[in-house]
């Protein structure tokens, strides 16, 4: 977001302030990408619940009157944006991947396979971005830029509250670390076929891992989950089966040193990514691979 | 506990989505519409609430072609009431929907209004959040667990990297799911041809539809991939020999 901020100041003008909110966390402001930084400090805001972010934002904004608010379109920005834009009256453009040179929004929707362009509404307005139109390290800075703390007015009658974080399950097998995935996704459609997929694995030295239906379904533990709300991946190679490559599931692969989508699609947003990829049914192919891989391995 | 689940219908990405001659929106003429699966999700926790501890669970979707098919289906799992909102619903944002069910919403007086996570269609920011504001009341998005109390629920909430934490929101309240504690339950046709006989649909006006607070769209469109991944054609031995010989050039044969 600070790299699409800071190449949005070239074109519409303006400064990039960072928002910052927390409890005793003025240290996380070091490397940010930003003209100024402004740290809102009470202890509601140690852990984030939209009721009292968003209340602090409020009057934030009302008190700014920022051309633009940029949220992450997260579990945290995307339940803050809606209310924020009813609260205050704002227009809202929602999954916006890019600005494009001429500052109009590019907005990512229907798996990625659809992009909607218009207007930034004016004067004032929220957009929640989606990753993948800027690299993170455009946004990092080597200078820590000026840092101004703001005690955030009384936090009271919240209705919303952390009562313990839940750290994610270890699992049998760390997919982060795997040099092979062998990767299942909605096309693998029932249960029983992912036996297909732990064969080929077995048979590779490889490991299983799903996109989030098949977990939803509980065919995968969600150690095995690779996606936006589970691990990102950066195995040597990435087998897809089955899967479309929507956006909250490519962010998670993209650094993948190859990977090979099998989808019968040939419109699925993942053969844009891709190294290789086939229409093959994965139903067709994977019986004789196994079988050919298993001859080449003696 | 009473619930109010509100579905939408989206585009079915199976299809061939296509750009209508405005060439700022989609072409919904021969789109198949289908249940937004999260919102599928939200009805599944709905009546595994009831379940467990009782209650009443209405079920509301805008007029779109299919509405009544997924009506009669929540029934068939388990639902008490049934509402359509009469309007002119295609091209609506979710500020001019939030906003249409908001009166309805509020007569009905519920502990809970659950709604999916997200839509694939969402230009002006998800459902949930904007409903929540235009009904004073709390919002956790993103749940993947629901257990009620008393004037509260306790919700298990999702973060990026597979983080979770407890919350405890205080009732009446809105919550985005992201996942039904079990997947959304099967009913057979016949359940629903059943239902169809015995339970009715009430249709409530939704009015004039206000979607101010969205974005206007200039243009839409299909992106041309900068890059294009290598095709591997032929027959099915043909592309296993191809596969065989990457997989020994990357280094994982």
């Amino acid at each position: 977001m600070l790299a699409a901020g800071r190449e949005l100041s070239k074109t519409i003008g303006g400064q990039v302030v960072a928002v910052l909110l927390g409890s005793k966390a003025e240290g996380l402001a070091g490397n940010l990408a930003a003209d100024q930084v402004l740290y809102i400090d009470h202890p509601a805001l140690a852990d984030f619940t939209s009721d009292a972010y968003q209340k602090v934002l409020a009057g934030l904004i009302s008190e700014k009157q920022p051309r633009l608010l940029l949220l992450g379109s997260t579990s945290i920005g995307s339940d803050m944006a809606g209310e924020l834009s009813i609260r205050l009256g704002l227009p809202l453009v929602s999954s916006c991947r890019t600005f494009t040179a001429d500052g109009k929004f590019v907005c990512q929707i229907c798996g990625g396979k659809i992009y909607a362009e218009g207007e930034l509404p004016a004067p004032n307005a929220l957009v929640t971005m989606v990753p993948g139109g800027y690299k993170p390290e455009m946004g990092q800075a080597v200078k820590s830029p000026a840092v101004t703390r703001i005690e955030a007015a009384a936090l009271d009658a919240l209705r919303v509250s952390i009562v313990k974080y839940i750290e994610p399950e270890a699992g049998d097998v760390d997919i982060a670390k795997e040099p092979l995935l062998i990767a299942v996704g909605r096309g693998i459609q029932q249960q029983d076929n992912i036996q297909l997929a732990e064969d080929l694995a077995q048979a590779m030295g490889g490991v299983v891992c799903g996109s989030r239906p098949v977990i939803d379904q509980g065919w995968l533990s969600t150690s095995r989950l690779v996606g936006k709300s589970g691990k990102c991946v950066k195995p040597k190679v990435y087998l897809a089966l089955g899967i479309s490559g929507a956006p909250e599931h490519a962010e998670a692969i993209t650094d993948s040193n190859m990977i090979i989508a099998v989808n019968t699609d040939p419109k699925a947003p993942i053969f844009e990514f891709a190294k290789y990829g086939t229409e093959t049914d994965l139903f067709d192919l994977i019986d004789p691979l196994i079988a050919k891989v298993k001859t080449v391995k003696g | 506990m009473n619930i109010v689940v509100l579905v939408k219908l989206v585009p079915d990405l199976v299809e061939e989505l296509n750009i209508n001659p405005s060439g700022a929106a989609l072409d919904m003429s021969w789109l198949r519409l289908i249940i937004n699966e999260f919102d599928d999700h939200a009805e599944e926790q709905a009546i595994l609430l009831k379940e467990r501890g009782g209650g009443q669970v209405t079920v509301i979707v805008p007029e779109f072609e299919g509405a009544d098919e997924v009506l009669f289906t929540a029934a068939a799992r388990g639902a008490d009431k049934l509402i359509k909102l009469g309007g002119d619903f295609i091209g609506a944002n979710n500020h001019a929907l939030a906003r249409a069910c908001t009166d309805v919403i509020k007569e009905l007086n519920p502990d809970l209004v659950l709604t999916g996570v997200q839509a694939n269609n969402d230009l002006d920011g998800p459902l949930g959040p904007t409903l929540a504001e235009c009904l004073a009341m709390p919002f956790v998005g993103y749940v993947s667990g629901v257990a009620a109390g008393a004037g509260k629920v306790t919700v298990i909430k999702e973060y990026p990297g597979g983080l979770k934490a407890e919350m405890e929101v205080k009732t009446p309240t809105v919550l985005g799911i992201q996942a039904a504690e079990q997947p959304p339950r099967y009913v057979a046709v016949s359940k629903v041809r059943m239902v169809m006989k015995t339970v009715t649909i009430e249709t409530r006006d939704a009015g004039t539809l206000d979607g101010s607070g969205g974005p206007v769209v200039g243009r839409m469109f299909q992106p041309e991939a900068a890059t294009h991944a290598e095709m591997i054609t032929g027959s099915v031995d043909e592309v296993v020999d191809k596969l065989v010989s990457i997989f020994k050039e990357a280094g994982v044969l």
